[in-house]
């Protein structure tokens, strides 16, 4: 028997109020279609392109307890929607990288510090984290990147100014980066 | 081994929550089956954590509609013609351990076969029956031990 959304709203509210909930998630539309976005008590811990993927992902890596609640996403949304239009240059949410490798969160957060409009290499930012020779290793740690846009890694191009690679597709990481009016 | 895996919440609740709240409607009408219905899904997420294994989760998740049910009757039997009365559920969840524990008190029941033929952890049977693990594990030990007693000697 279909439940009244009212319903549902209800039982979401509660889990959320009584503290049940290992990861609170949304899925908000885009200019690079939708988006799964997805905090824990923490701060923002994901950001996923293809959102069915990203609930088993989660789970994995938080705890089985991971719910869709609207309301917990709506200022990670606002600073999207503020960013997408052209209004935000520098995102302010915490984040939570507890999943993440320790190499690899040491190279996000350097990755953090490349400013909106600019670009950086695989290789200046291994030779940020004191590891020069590991571009390769940079390139992996920007694939498993668990919040694109927020940690810029599409601001991260070839040696040669190629735009080389990006979990999302190429198209997202140029529509980024014409958006924060890199020239291509 | 794919179905032993742990369902995110989410899926786990999308996927049974029509079935629970007809079962609520049918036990309860349709105004009682709105608080029941919540109180099923915060009992199942009170013990999600605990599950060690993704299997028999829709007769678990049943388990603890049919519990919340009875509580609910207990309270306050439902002033509404019901269409299928609480006192003789169908029990499909239990069909393999039916034959077994037909006799046993309904607690004692839910209990021996969420833990014997679910394996499942004492803290999701409590969250199943609404009590403490303490009480769930004496639940299942009683049960046990009144099946034995039936046993032809």
């Amino acid at each position: 028997m279909k439940i009244p959304a009212t319903l549902d709203d209800r039982f979401r509210a509660a889990a959320e109020r009584e503290g049940l909930v290992d990861v609170a998630y949304d899925v908000a539309e885009s200019p690079l279609g939708d988006l799964l976005v997805a905090l824990t008590d923490r701060g923002l811990c994901r950001i996923a392109y293809r959102p069915d993927e990203a609930l088993d992902e989660l789970a994995a890596g938080f705890g089985a307890r991971v719910l869709r609640i609207p309301r917990r996403t709506d200022r990670v949304r606002r600073e999207l929607d503020e960013y997408f239009a052209g209004r935000r240059r520098e995102f302010d949410l915490e984040t939570d990288l507890s999943p993440v490798p320790a190499f690899h969160r040491r190279v996000l957060g350097e990755l953090a510090r490349v400013p909106f409009g600019e670009v950086t290499t695989y290789g200046a930012l291994a030779a940020k984290v004191g590891k020069p020779t590991a571009a390769r290793a940079i390139g992996g740690a920007m694939n498993r990147n668990p919040i694109p846009i927020v940690l810029p890694c599409h601001r991260v191009v070839g040696a040669n100014g190629r735009l080389v690679g990006y979990a999302g597709g190429l198209d997202r990481k140029e529509q980024l980066l014409r958006l924060e009016g890199v020239a291509l | 081994m794919m179905d032993a895996v742990i369902p995110p919440f989410e899926r786990f609740y999308c996927e049974h929550r029509e079935e629970v709240f007809g079962l609520l409607v049918r036990r309860l009408g349709r105004e009682r089956a709105e608080d029941a219905f919540q109180e099923t899904f915060l009992r199942a997420l009170r013990a999600y954590a605990a599950l060690r294994h993704g299997r028999h989760l829709r007769a678990w998740v049943l388990t603890i509609a049919r519990n919340v049910a009875v509580d609910s009757y207990r309270r306050e039997p439902p002033a509404v013609e019901l269409q299928e009365p609480v006192e003789v559920p169908r029990r499909p969840a239990y069909a393999e351990l039916e034959h077994l524990t037909d006799d046993l008190p309904p607690t004692e029941r839910a209990a021996v076969v969420l833990r014997y033929a679910y394996d499942l952890p004492y803290a999701a049977i409590a969250a199943a029956l609404g009590s403490s693990e303490e009480a769930a594990r004496q639940a299942a030990s009683s049960g046990v031990r009144r099946l034995r007693k039936k046993e032809p000697a």
